[in-house]
């Protein structure tokens, strides 16, 4: 049943968002209302999925010294994809998104997904850890978006919920709003879970590999230089 | 005295009004990564700053000299994402060779850019903005720059926040966030200020 857990970790135990905190941007930047922060996420776990495929049939194929960019371009390929179809059947969504669906390209989580799990192992857990992935970032834009739409509109999907004599606090969807409302989110996750909260760190990133800023910040920057 | 105006209007709006960090929410994990301590905070702007400067000069050029004539304006987030990688590591190159001590300060931060979506960001901006050449660099300028001093003032926040004693559900991440938005809050401050500056010329 190892195929099982590949798939549910990242719905809540990994929870790319809330748990291992990567992409952060679309998650604050888009989830003013509810059904774009469903939206970006469902265009996000299709790139996501797609990219693992792809990557883990061409594990072997890729030389190890230039797979950042070779994997760069294969998920910039997917979202150029997601892109055209969302401008041709769902307009009003691909104008709400905006900059941020062709920022799908750089959105950590795809890429610390295919530089951690898809280029080691095979298809089928790649396709299943994507998958799982990709839904637990779209219940967490999902959650956002709710939260912030609810407060910050009074109505959720569009739909009235408080009457018109309770002014809805538009704060909520300011930009402060949407780190508060993260930041209050991660929180009670991590209240629920159980788990001390995380600082935000680099374990998640790409980049850690090649970058000598990566182990511990600050000053041991330059020792890294020097040892060099 | 009206390009002047322009610049200016583009440069302000950047760096205050509609700050990247703050109200656009691009590069956010640096922000939230890297500004631990005034120095990094420092040497992550202004790496970011020249990375985006030189994007732009980049780009902008490939776009309208290569993408528009041939049509294929489509391919715009794969050709943009690949001169970005590639210039990180041509600047990431040429600064170890000919600028040693530039390396030495900037070089860590360089690889942290390629999937900082700020570059990328700007880059797509200027396009869908129609800004022509030069509005671009100055608006990729105001960009870096505003990104450097919400890195600075939040890198001060933050040492604030270690002394403090925080309840123990929010410690860590949430906190941060916290503080973040309420920095943000001050920047709504900002608003209206460029019109009411120069709308008056």
């Amino acid at each position: 049943m190892s195929y099982l857990k590949e798939f549910t970790k990242g719905i809540l135990k990994e929870n790319p968002n809330l748990v291992m905190l990567l992409g952060m941007c679309p998650t604050l930047a888009v989830t003013t209302m509810a059904e774009n922060g469903l939206g970006m996420g469902l265009a996000t776990t299709f790139v996501l999925v797609c990219s693992n495929l792809v990557i883990s049939l061409l594990k072997k194929v890729i030389p190890s010294q230039v797979r950042l960019p070779s994997f760069i371009v294969i998920i910039s390929g997917f979202v150029t994809l997601v892109g055209m179809l969302l401008q041709k059947y769902i307009p009003s969504l691909y104008d709400a998104l905006g900059l941020f669906l062709s920022l799908i390209t750089v959105n950590c989580i795809i890429l610390g997904r295919a530089e951690m799990f898809a280029c080691k192992n095979r298809a089928l857990p790649s396709v299943l850890d994507g998958l799982g992935m990709g839904i637990g970032f779209t219940l967490s834009l999902l959650t956002v978006g709710s939260f912030r739409e609810i407060l910050g509109s009074g109505s959720w999907f569009g739909i009235k919920l408080l009457p018109d004599f309770i002014e809805p606090m538009t704060i909520f969807i300011l930009p402060a709003g949407g780190f508060f409302s993260l930041g209050v989110i991660i929180a009670i996750v991590g209240k629920i879970s159980k788990r001390k909260p995380k600082d935000i760190s680099c374990s998640g990133c790409p980049n850690r590999g090649s970058c000598k800023f990566a182990e511990d910040e600050g000053d041991t920057a330059e020792a890294a230089q020097t040892e060099k | 005295m009206e390009i002047f105006k322009n610049i200016a209007v583009i440069l302000l709006t950047g760096i205050l009004t509609e700050n990247f960090v703050l109200s656009k929410f691009l590069g956010i994990c640096p922000f939230l990564g890297v500004s631990k301590k005034a120095s990094s905070s420092l040497g992550m702007g202004i790496a970011v700053t020249f990375v985006m400067l030189f994007a732009t000069a980049a780009t902008y050029p490939i776009y309208h000299g290569v993408l528009v004539p041939l049509k294929i304006e489509y391919m715009q987030t794969v050709a943009f994402i690949l001169i970005i990688a590639l210039l990180v590591q041509l600047v990431e190159m040429a600064m170890k060779k000919y600028m040693p001590p530039l390396y030495k300060a900037l070089g860590v931060y360089l690889p942290l850019i390629t999937t900082n979506c700020a570059v990328l960001g700007v880059t797509i901006l200027n396009i869908d903005n129609g800004y022509n050449f030069g509005e671009s660099l100055v608006n990729a300028l105001g960009a870096g720059l505003g990104f450097l001093l919400v890195m600075l003032i939040f890198s001060g926040v933050r040492g604030r926040i270690e002394r403090c004693n925080v309840p123990k559900a929010m410690q860590g991440t949430p906190i941060t966030l916290i503080a973040a938005s309420i920095v943000s809050l001050a920047f709504i401050g900002f608003g209206g200020i460029v019109d009411n500056i120069f709308g008056a010329l």
